[in-house]
C-alpha cells in the first residue's frame, strides 16, 4: 500500500454568491514510503494549494468540493480534527518559504521544540530537551545546546530554516511536505538546505514532497516529478525521464527556456504569453493557447492523462515509435 | 486597487452603510436647503415673537401647527433652528477637517519623506499636541478670545476660530497616518525610479507618494468629521462654542438643557437626536470606509 | 581599450546604523569597501553576489540614488557624483534603471501614458506633447507592449507584462547604459526567458550598455560579457563570462559555482557545512571570505587581499592563493 494516495483532488473558492472558481481541477498523486516527489509550477499553478489541501488546511472560504487523500490507509479529508492533529505535525510535517510562519518569534528555539515534542509524545521535559538537541545537531546547527535559549530573530535566515527543519524531523514523521523552502535564501544557503534535506531524507527513509519552481532543485533532490499548469497536473513521470525526455510541449518548453539548456550569446528559447489566471480559463486543454502543437482537438476536449502525460500530441512519441 | 463600479456595488451590498449613508445625505441636503425649507428663519429677530416661546411640538396640546417640533426660549422654531444649526455643525466639522487635513497631510509627508531629525522633531511636536486634550486646548483659547473682545466680535468670528482651533489642535491624527503610509511607500521602486530621472523631492512627494497615501486619509477624514462635529458639541454645551443668536446643534442643546426640568424637553431632545444620528452615519461610513479599503481585511472576490 | 562608459575609483558606501540618540557608538554598515569598476559601451556587465553583498549599493550609487562616503563615479569621463542637479539633469537621460519588482516600480496611480511621459517631460522640456507621444508610442512597440495599454493603471497587468512597461519606462529616453537591478528574479520561469531575449535585442537594436545586477550565475552564463562577483561590498573576482564558468579563480566563485542545481543531479549528494556571511558592521580584518574558505591560510585572516590580475586570460581574483 502506498504511503499517501490523493485521488481527483477538487479545490474550489466561490466567486460572488453562486459561482466557483477551481484552484485545483483534479489531481491524483501516489507516494510510496521514502520516496521524494517534486511538484514544479508557475506561480497561480495550484502547487501550494495542492500542499493545503493534502493537510486539509484549505483556508476559508476556499474547500475541498471532491477527492480523497489517503494517508496509511486513513482519509485525511474525513476525519475530525482531533484525528487529523495526530496525523498533521507528527507523521506529517510541513516546511514553509518563511521559518517565521513555523517559528514563534517571542518563545525560545528550545522551548519551542520541546512543546512541540510534548504535544505529540508522552515524554519528560528532559527527555524532550535531549531529543530536540540531538535534532538540532543533525541538521548540523553549530553549537546546538547554547541555541535552545535563542529566540528566532538571532538566528539568520540560512540557521532559522535550519532550526524549522529539525522542528520538522522532531517527531520522525514518514512524510515531509516542503513548500518553496529556499525560494527566499541565497544560492548557497539553498545548496546547504537541500542537501540537508535530501540527506536526511534518505538516510531516515522520509517521503518528501517538494514544491518549487526551479527545475534544477527538483532534478537535484527528487525522484518523481509533476509538472503542473493552471491547476492540473500535465505531466508526471521519474524525474529523470522527464528532465532528459519531457513530452508535455509546456514541460519542453519550460526545460528549453533555461539558460543552462541554450548555449551561450545564442537566444533563449521562450513560450510565448503567460499562464491564464484560474477565473479565466480557455477551453480544452488550458495550454492550448501558447502551444505550438496545438490543434483543434486541443480547443474542445481536456487531454485525460494516460501515461503520465495529459496531452494528444506529446512529444518524443514519435522517436519512441521508431525504435 | 478597487475601481469605482466595485466600490459601489459594495457599497450597495452593505444595508448598514446604505443607511448611514441615506441619513447623512438627508441631513447634508436638510442643512444646505435650510434657507428654502426652513419654516422661519432663527437669525432674523423680526421674526421672532417672545410670545411664542417655549411652545410644545405641534402635536401636543397647546402646541403651535406654525412650530412643529415646538419653540425654545426665545420663540425660535426649534425644526428651524435644527435645519439651520446642522448646517453650522457641518461647516465647521468640515472646515476643522480642511485645515487638520491640510496641515496634518503636509507635516507627514515632510516628516516621513526627509526622515531624520526633521522627523524626530515633528514628531515630537505632534506627541506634545497629542498629549493636550483638545478640549481643554479649545476651552483656553476661547476663553481667551471671548474675553479679549466683546460679544458682537466674537459672535462674527466664532465660526472660524472655532474651525481654526479644532483643526489645529487634532493636525497630528493625520501627521501620523501619512506618515506611517508614507515610510511604507517611500522604499517602493516606483519612488526610486521618480528620483532616477532627477525629480525634485517636491514633485516626487506631491506627485508620486501623496496620491498613494490618501486612502487612509480618506477613512480617518469622515472619522474626525465626526470627532470634530462632537468637540464643537461639547464646547457649545460648555457655553464656549457657537452664540446664542447662530446656535449650532451643541448650542441648541445646551439652550434647551437648562429648561428641561421646567417640561421644556424638546428644545433639547430634538437637537440631540439629530447630533447623534449625524456622528453615528459619519462614523458607521468612516468603520465601512475602512474595511472596504483595507486590503488585508477584503476577500479576494475582484 | 577604449574609454569606459561607467568608472568606479574607490567607491565606498558606509551607512549609519540607527541607534539611541544619546549612544556613543555610531556603528557603521559597510555596504562597499572600495571598489573599483569599468564598464565598456557596448557590453553587458554582470555583477554576482549573495544579498547583503553590495551588488545593489552598487548599482544605486552609480545611478545616483544614494550618496558615496567616499571614492569617484565616472559617466564618459566625467565625474557625476559631486555634480549638483542643474548639471547632472543631461546625464541623466542617458543612464537609466530596470528594477527587480515590478508590482512596486511602478506607480499604481499613474497610467502607462503618465509612467512613460514623466521622463521625457522632465528630463527634455524641449519636447512638444507630439513628440512626447511619438516617443512613447516607439517605446511601447520596441519593448512588445500594446498601444492600447497607454490609457490602463498598473494592476491590470501580468507579472511580465509589467516588467516590459518599467523597461519602456528606462528606455523611454533613448539612454546609453541601463542598470538592470534583477529585473527577472520576481518573474514566472515561462516569462523570465521573454524578458532576456527582449533585453538582449534591445542591446542590439539601440547600443546598450547593460549593468546587469542578480544573484543566479546561470542567467550570467547565457547573459553577460563579463562578470564581477561581490562579497561583502568587495569584488572578489573580475573576469570574462566564459572564464568565470570555465577557470574560476576565487574560492567563493568556486563555492558559487557548485551551488547552482544542475539538471544533471547529483550535485547536492553530500551534506555540506553551513556558511555565514560576515557581520558586516565588524568586517574580519582580512580577506572577508576567509572564515568560510576551505583553502584559508594566516595571510587571508590577517591582510585584506587586492584585486589583481591572475594569468594572462583577462581574470582579475582577490585572493592570495589564486595563480
Amino acid at each position: 500500500m502506498a504511503l499517501l494516495d490523493v485521488k481527483d483532488l477538487h479545490v474550489a473558492f466561490p466567486r460572488g454568491k453562486k459561482d466557483e472558481v477551481e484552484a485545483l481541477r483534479g489531481v491524483d498523486l501516489t507516494l510510496e514510503k521514502g520516496q521524494r516527489l517534486g511538484v514544479v509550477g508557475e506561480s497561480g499553478a495550484g502547487k501550494s494549494m495542492l500542499a493545503f489541501a493534502i493537510l486539509n488546511l484549505v483556508a476559508d472560504p476556499g474547500r475541498v468540493t471532491k477527492g480523497s487523500v489517503v494517508f496509511d490507509g486513513q482519509n485525511l479529508l474525513t476525519m475530525s480534527d482531533r484525528q487529523i492533529r495526530r496525523i498533521r505535525g507528527n507523521r506529517i510535517s510541513m516546511i514553509f518559504q518563511d521559518p517565521m510562519v513555523t517559528l514563534n518569534p517571542v518563545l525560545s528555539i528550545g522551548t519551542q521544540m520541546i512543546e512541540t515534542l510534548k504535544a505529540h509524545r508522552n515524554i519528560s521535559t528532559r527527555e524532550a530537551h535531549r531529543l530536540s538537541v540531538e535534532k538540532l545537531n543533525l541538521v548540523a546547527i553549530p553549537s546546538a545546546e547554547s541555541r535552545m535559549d535563542a529566540y528566532p530573530h538571532e538566528l539568520s535566515g540560512g540557521l532559522r530554516q535550519r532550526v524549522v527543519i529539525a522542528i520538522a524531523l522532531l517527531t520522525d514523521p514518514e512524510l515531509i511536505i516542503a513548500d518553496e523552502p529556499t525560494t527566499a535564501l541565497d544560492v548557497t544557503i539553498q545548496a546547504e538546505i537541500m542537501s540537508l534535506i535530501l540527506t536526511l531524507c534518505r538516510e531516515n527513509d522520509v517521503a518528501l514532497i517538494l514544491i518549487t519552481h526551479d527545475l534544477g532543485v527538483v532534478a537535484e533532490v527528487t525522484e518523481r516529478l509533476m509538472i503542473m499548469y493552471a491547476g492540473k497536473c500535465v505531466e508526471t513521470g521519474r524525474t529523470r525521464d522527464i528532465i532528459d525526455a519531457p513530452k508535455h510541449p509546456y514541460a519542453v518548453g519550460l526545460l528549453k527556456a533555461l539558460p543552462q539548456n541554450s548555449t551561450r550569446g545564442a537566444k533563449l528559447y521562450q513560450i510565448p504569453g503567460s499562464m491564464p489566471p484560474i477565473t479565466n480559463l480557455p477551453s480544452g486543454c488550458p495550454y492550448h493557447p501558447r502551444c505550438e502543437r496545438a490543434t483543434d482537438e486541443c480547443r474542445a476536449a481536456m487531454p485525460p492523462l494516460e501515461n503520465g502525460v495529459a496531452c494528444f500530441h506529446p512529444m518524443h512519441e514519435d522517436a519512441e515509435a521508431a525504435q | 486597487m478597487i475601481t469605482w463600479r466595485g466600490f459601489l456595488k459594495r457599497f450597495l451590498s452593505d444595508p448598514v452603510a446604505v443607511g448611514a449613508g441615506i441619513v447623512l445625505l438627508i441631513l447634508v441636503v436638510m442643512a444646505a436647503l435650510a434657507p428654502w425649507i426652513a419654516p422661519q428663519n432663527p437669525y432674523d429677530l423680526l421674526q421672532l415673537n417672545i410670545m411664542d416661546s417655549e411652545l410644545p411640538p405641534s402635536w401636543r396640546t397647546g402646541g403651535d401647527e406654525r412650530y412643529w417640533l415646538g419653540t425654545d426660549t426665545q420663540g425660535r422654531g426649534v425644526f428651524s433652528t435644527i435645519l439651520y444649526g446642522t448646517g453650522i455643525s457641518l461647516l465647521i466639522g468640515i472646515g476643522a477637517v480642511i485645515v487638520q487635513g491640510i496641515l496634518g497631510v503636509s507635516i507627514g509627508l515632510w516628516a516621513g519623506y526627509r526622515g531624520g531629525w526633521v522627523d524626530s522633531f515633528l514628531m515630537r511636536l505632534a506627541d506634545i499636541q497629542m498629549s493636550l486634550s483638545t478640549l481643554m486646548i479649545a476651552i483656553i483659547a476661547l476663553a481667551l478670545f471671548q474675553t479679549a473682545f466683546d460679544a458682537n466680535i466674537y459672535a462674527d468670528y466664532a465660526i472660524i476660530m472655532l474651525i481654526v482651533i479644532i483643526g489645529v489642535a487634532e493636525w497630528p491624527k493625520f501627521a501620523r497616518t501619512v506618515r506611517s503610509s508614507v515610510l511604507g511607500e517611500k522604499n517602493k521602486e516606483y519612488v526610486d525610479a521618480a528620483r532616477v530621472i532627477g525629480l525634485p523631492a517636491r514633485k516626487v512627494m506631491w506627485i508620486h507618494i501623496l496620491p498613494n497615501t490618501l486612502t487612509p486619509v480618506l477613512v480617518i477624514s469622515t472619522i474626525q468629521v465626526a470627532e470634530a462635529i462632537m468637540t464643537e458639541a461639547a464646547l457649545s454645551f460648555l457655553g464656549l462654542g457657537m452664540p446664542v443668536d447662530k446656535p449650532s446643534l451643541g448650542s441648541l442643546i445646551r439652550s434647551g438643557f437648562e429648561f428641561i426640568f421646567s417640561g421644556s424637553w424638546w428644545i433639547t431632545l430634538y437637537p440631540a437626536i439629530v447630533l447623534v444620528a449625524l456622528v453615528l452615519a459619519l462614523n458607521l461610513l468612516g468603520d465601512w470606509l475602512r474595511d472596504t479599503l483595507n486590503p488585508k481585511l477584503r476577500r479576494g472576490d475582484d | 581599450m577604449t574609454d569606459p562608459i561607467i568608472e568606479t575609483r574607490g567607491l565606498e558606501v558606509r551607512f549609519p546604523l540607527p541607534t539611541h540618540f544619546l549612544s556613543r557608538e555610531k556603528p557603521v554598515l559597510h555596504a562597499l569597501s572600495g571598489v573599483d569598476v569599468q564598464i565598456q559601451r557596448g557590453e553587458t556587465f554582470c555583477v554576482v553576489g549573495e544579498s547583503g553583498c553590495g551588488k545593489t549599493t552598487l548599482g544605486r550609487a552609480i545611478m545616483g540614488l544614494l550618496t558615496p562616503s567616499s571614492g569617484e563615479i565616472y559617466f564618459r569621463g566625467q565625474r557625476i557624483d559631486t555634480m549638483d542637479e542643474a548639471e547632472r539633469k543631461p546625464v541623466r537621460a542617458d543612464m537609466q534603471m530596470v528594477f527587480q519588482n515590478p508590482y512596486a516600480s511602478l506607480n499604481p496611480r499613474r497610467n502607462v501614458f503618465q509612467t512613460l511621459a514623466e521622463p521625457i517631460r522632465h528630463l527634455m522640456p524641449e519636447k512638444s506633447e507630439a513628440d512626447v507621444r511619438a516617443q512613447v508610442e516607439d517605446v511601447l512597440d520596441a519593448t512588445g507592449c500594446d498601444q492600447s495599454w497607454q490609457r490602463k493603471l498598473p494592476h491590470e497587468f501580468s507579472g511580465g507584462q509589467r516588467q516590459r512597461i518599467a523597461i519602456a519606462r528606462a528606455l523611454v529616453t533613448n539612454p546609453a547604459f541601463v542598470v538592470a537591478d534583477e529585473p527577472i528574479s520576481a518573474l514566472d520561469v515561462s516569462i523570465q526567458a521573454q524578458i532576456l531575449n527582449l533585453l538582449n535585442d534591445l542591446q542590439d537594436e539601440r547600443d546598450l550598455t547593460y549593468m546587469f545586477i542578480t544573484h543566479d550565475l546561470s542567467v550570467v552564463e547565457h547573459f553577460g560579457d563579463r562578470v564581477a562577483v561581490m562579497y561583502l561590498g568587495q569584488i572578489m573576482e573580475l573576469a570574462p563570462t566564459d572564464k568565470i564558468f570555465d577557470a574560476p579563480k576565487h574560492p567563493y566563485t568556486q563555492l558559487l559555482l557548485d551551488a547552482i542545481p544542475k539538471l544533471s543531479g547529483g550535485s547536492f549528494d553530500a551534506p555540506r557545512t553551513p556558511g555565514e556571511l560576515p557581520d558586516p558592521v565588524n568586517p574580519p580584518p582580512g580577506c572577508p571570505f576567509a572564515p568560510r574558505c576551505p583553502i584559508a591560510q594566516d595571510i587571508c585572516r590577517a591582510e585584506r587581499p587586492r584585486l589583481r590580475p591572475i594569468g594572462d586570460s583577462g581574470t582579475m581574483a582577490a585572493c592570495h592563493l589564486a595563480e
